[in-house]
């Protein structure tokens, strides 16, 4: 069966930045793989091993830069991919939900995947929609915040936990072909060998752009429109401690003393 | 289309959620602004008690779908679909649980609204206007809806919950649920993080985060905690990861800790940590970063490296 994990470059801010009108300058922006796709491409690439994927493929929405994230994916395990990107969505600055489900159920019909795993949300913009959105776009089923996932192949079904809220996990049948968004802590993703990052190197990663995928440039116009960005006023009204380590540390035994919570 | 809203409440294991309280308040708030009804859908489980539980002010209307006991997102997805296309209302508002998660893009797409998710403000005079934190938090944005009708998940917490009687109507809503459409079927439950400690009767937490870096370093940590007589609780990572059991978690999917004093060392206050320890006297962080969110709800705070500042602070305790 074949298995497709949808990957995302995210962003992370510095410690200091700026807000330049609705964006974050550059300068102060690092790029990563996201921390819950991580964790899918591992639960791909595992069933990949266990011999039940017969191909494991990764897909992503980015520029030519993401590219050296969609080698990670394939460093890990993953057999090839796929990266979706057109002038037309460079031009966005926010790429709402609908028109990434769009993007990524053209090449799910393409692919014909048993079984899609996606992270819960991005740690960017944090939607945490698009894997079911998606799962809707071309009619599959789906569960969201998968924490344990165990699959009878032949049955074609999937037992999965999702992650509720207070430490409870509800158990839930999933019919395939199906998404599913995976949760951290799921299993323990691996870190990319030396050959593994040597072999990336000569996998395929197929760009598309929005024609290939049999689109034009209206499919992408979002609905959404992000008009400000901002740091938002501190609500803070901490006491920072301020001197060197052994003061800072000396006034807060003194707090925590006054606290009555250490003798 | 009609200017009104539709709620839909959330329920688990018999009990209404405080996600179904507050979305009364923003969905009225909304309501208010498009000059028109706040209707709730009640799906699955006790409707008629929950119904009733949901008879409060500012509410218009409550359509119940009585079927199934326990949430199933093919249910709500088929039940919020065409109670939507009945009522056509201009807002179909969710909350942004972990259930939330599950049915609320469905719903979106099938009824082809732009989807605005975990917002934690919204208004709307000609247009739809929301707030929404990005990058962890540490910025805030502004998303406008180019549409005159949408989908939003609320954040927990960010409104009030209402709590005062009202009498809206409330009548059973007939709708044919496409058995053959559902392809899942929730089977249980299961509670975790059981185990040695329950952190949620600690009167004094030091918690530690990812900015602990290595497994190694956690024996720092374990060192305060034995020379102050403290508790060990964690960020969701640090379990991830296995350096502590589930059960020292503390967050939205860990345990909610209410002790007198909790010091996060290395945390950044993600929204679905502070969901977990906000009811705490007295907040106190220690972190590199002086953006990071945590700062905004501690009380005090260290703006320090933990590897200069704890091995300083176990000397004082030594
Ligand atoms: C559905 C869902 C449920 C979740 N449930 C939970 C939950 O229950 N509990 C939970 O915690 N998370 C939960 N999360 C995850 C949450 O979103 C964050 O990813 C997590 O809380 C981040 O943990 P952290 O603060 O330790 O790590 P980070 O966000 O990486 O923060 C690390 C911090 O350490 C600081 N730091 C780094 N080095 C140092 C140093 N030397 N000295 C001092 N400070 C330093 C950094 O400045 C940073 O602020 C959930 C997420 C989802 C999507």
């Amino acid at each position: 069966m074949k298995v497709l994990v949808t990957v995302a470059e995210v962003s992370e801010v510095d410690e200091a930045f700026e807000v330049s009108g609705t964006g974050i300058d550059e300068r102060y922006l690092e790029y990563d793989l996201n921390e819950w796709d991580d964790y899918a491409i591992e639960e791909a690439v595992g069933l990949s091993e266990a011999g039940v994927a017969d191909e494991v493929v990764a897909v992503t929405i980015g520029p030519e830069r993401s590219e050296e994230t969609i080698r990670m994916a394939l460093a890990k395990g993953a057999d090839r991919a796929v990266r979706i990107w057109d002038d037309a969505l460079a031009d966005q600055d926010l790429l709402d939900v609908g028109t990434k489900a769009e993007l990524l159920a053209r090449v799910v019909e393409e692919e014909e995947p048993e079984i899609v795993f996606t992270g819960v949300q991005a740690a960017d913009d944090a939607f945490g929609a698009t894997g079911v959105a998606l799962a809707e776009r071309v009619g599959y089923g789906w569960a969201a915040v998968v924490n344990a996932f165990d699959l009878d192949a032949s049955g074609g079904e999937a037992s999965v936990h999702r992650e509720l809220e207070g430490g409870i996990e509800e158990l839930t049948d999933v019919s395939l072909p199906a998404v599913f968004t995976i949760q951290t802590g799921i299993n323990e993703p691996r870190y990319a060998s030396l050959r593994g990052i040597r072999q990336a190197q000569r996998k395929e990663i197929a760009p598309k752009m929005l024609s290939d995928l049999g689109l034009d440039a209206d499919a992408v116009k979002g609905e959404l429109e992000l008009t400000e960005m901002y740091v938002p006023e501190t609500e803070s009204d901490a006491t920072l401690f301020e001197g060197s380590a052994e003061e800072t540390a000396g006034q807060l035994a003194e707090l925590l003393r006054e606290k009555g919570v250490v003798a | 289309m009609s200017p009104s809203v539709l709620a839909v409440a959330e329920h688990r294991q018999g009990e209404l959620r405080d996600a179904s309280f507050e979305l009364v308040t923003a969905g009225r708030e909304l309501a208010d602004d498009l000059g028109g009804d706040l209707h709730l859908a009640v799906i699955g489980g006790d409707t008629e008690g929950f119904a009733e539980e949901l008879s409060l002010s500012g509410v218009d209307a409550i359509h119940t779908v009585a079927y199934g006991e326990e949430f199933n997102h093919d249910v709500y997805t088929q039940a919020v679909v065409t109670m939507a296309e009945e009522l056509e209302p201009a807002v179909v508002l969710m909350p942004n649980t972990v259930n939330g998660l599950d049915y609320a893009p469905a719903v979106a797409e099938r009824l082809s609204l732009p989807l605005v998710s975990d917002i934690v403000g919204v208004s709307y005079t000609d247009r739809f206007v929301t707030t929404r934190e990005m990058y962890g938090s540490k910025v805030e944005t502004t998303v406008e809806v180019g549409r005159e009708s949408v989908a939003l998940t609320i954040r927990d917490g960010e409104w009030e919950p209402t709590e005062e009687p009202g009498e809206p109507s409330v009548d059973e809503f007939d709708v044919e649920i496409d058995e053959d459409a559902i392809g899942s079927s929730v089977t249980g439950f299961e509670e975790v993080a059981g185990g040695d400690v329950d952190i949620a009767d600690a009167e004094f937490l030091i918690s530690v985060g990812r900015g602990i870096e290595e497994e190694e370093n956690i024996a720092l940590i374990e060192e305060l905690v034995e020379a102050t007589g403290a508790t060990l609780s964690a960020s969701r990572p640090i379990v991830d990861n296995e350096w502590l059991p589930k059960n020292r978690q503390v967050g939205q999917s860990g345990k909610s800790v209410t002790p007198t004093v909790y010091l996060a060392i290395g945390i950044s206050g993600a929204v679905q940590h502070v969901a977990g320890m906000k009811g705490a006297e007295t907040i106190i962080a220690i972190n590199t970063d002086p953006n990071a969110p945590i700062f905004d709800l501690a009380d005090y705070g260290i703006v320090g490296d933990l590897f200069e500042v704890v091995p300083a602070l176990i000397e004082e305790f030594q």
